[in-house]
């Protein structure tokens, strides 16, 4: 069986309100980072309020629908980052939310590695049809991360985001199981 | 010419009106027992409500029009005599993006096929793009939805996604497509 925690960079923990609420007190000052994974307007939240909102979350323990998770790097134990898969139990579907903090780790693979390990969870573990992402236009690094992991451009909403004055493009991706059961080459799931 | 004097919300055999606490619940409730009509206007699954859980559901609409500020609905009613025939929404509004989603339902079956959808979607633009000032509007729509589809092609609307596979119905799977029509097209055409 494979390692569904385990990835070649980094390795999957659970979601730590407190530790979580530390990071993304730094990471919101990071106003880049929070345009290329999200489309609206950069905030700034306290620590308190941040730890409360994944306190919360956590409280709720387990729910089929929702699965929040942490990432660390292999070699330093770092945490770099987070992935979240929000499921349509009815039509078995996955929608995924994916970002790195820490800006040293972009363009390093980590985030390729940490989509590999998301979608191995969505198809073995939550056994979804299919998962979808959404990315900015202006984020090409991503766009070439996601296709790497066998996503597929499934079109675009035209200037739907308005960025620094310039209207940009949001791109839509999916992957379907039998497309990435294809790429996992007979391996062993 | 400055046109404030057009009416945003009369058509020619329609009007946008608001909701009848009193009378409408009833209503609705009979278009939920009709599973085709649930299974066009929704992915989630189709189940017949009743008029004490519609009556609910306003109150909850009302409430996140009055917090959220990001929706503005509409009931659709006949001229003639006041019916409900259907509703109509801009929802998920991004106020900093500029963009947002449409909702539009005939209700009953034997109002269908009368022009009110058409009636209905061309005041709804008007108020996304002229009162609201949106660039831009989206829908969503299940492939099996024909006859929305039609409708959004006729006012201009661009599919500009296909969700592959992304609903399960009568055992197979559909895409869900994603049209998008802007402020400028609109404007061109009207």
């Amino acid at each position: 069986m494979r390692d569904l925690f385990r990835g070649e960079l980094v390795r999957i923990t659970a979601e730590e309100p407190e530790a979580r609420a530390k990071a993304e007190v730094r990471w919101q000052r990071d106003t880049e980072f929070h345009r290329l994974a999200d489309s609206d307007a950069a905030q700034i939240t306290s620590e308190r309020k941040i730890k409360e909102w994944f306190e919360k979350q956590a409280e709720q323990g387990f729910k089929p629908e929702r699965h929040p998770f942490s990432v660390r790097t292999l070699d330093e134990d770092k945490y770099i980052g987070f992935f979240g898969l929000w499921v349509d139990l009815i039509h078995s579907v996955a929608w995924v939310g994916i970002g790195i903090g820490e800006r040293d780790f972009w363009g390093k693979g980590y985030g390729t590695d940490m989509m590999k390990l998301c979608l191995q969870y969505a198809f073995t573990e939550l056994c979804v049809e299919r998962v979808s992402l959404g990315l900015h236009e202006y984020n090409p690094r991503a766009l070439r991360s996601y296709e790497k992991c066998g996503f597929r451009l499934e079109g675009r909403t035209r200037k739907d985001i308005l960025r620094e004055g310039r209207r940009t493009d949001t791109l839509w991706m999916g992957i379907l199981r039998e497309e990435w059961l294809q790429m996992q080459n007979g391996d062993l799931i | 010419m400055f046109d404030i004097q057009t009416q945003l919300f009369e058509g020619q055999d329609i009007r946008f009106g608001p909701i009848d606490h009193e009378k409408d619940p009833e209503i609705e409730s009979k278009w939920t027992h009709d599973s085709e009509f649930m299974r066009l206007m929704e992915v989630n699954p189709a189940r017949p409500m009743s008029a004490a859980m519609i009556k609910k559901q306003y109150e909850k609409l009302e409430k996140q029009v009055e917090e959220k500020k990001n929706l503005y609905y509409f009931t659709i009613r006949a001229k003639a005599d006041d019916r409900l025939i259907g509703k109509a929404a801009v929802q998920w509004i991004e106020w900093t993006n500029g963009n947002g989603f449409l909702e539009l339902g005939i209700g009953a079956a034997e109002e269908r096929g009368k022009g009110y959808g058409t009636q209905a979607l061309r005041l709804l633009l008007r108020f996304a793009f002229a009162e609201l000032n949106l660039f831009r509007v989206s829908a969503i729509v299940p492939e099996y939805n024909e006859g929305a589809i039609a409708l959004l092609k006729k006012f201009g609307f661009v599919q500009e996604v296909c969700r592959r596979q992304s609903l399960e119905r009568d055992g197979r799977r559909w895409d869900l497509l994603v049209f998008g029509l802007l402020n400028d097209e609109w404007r061109n055409q009207a």
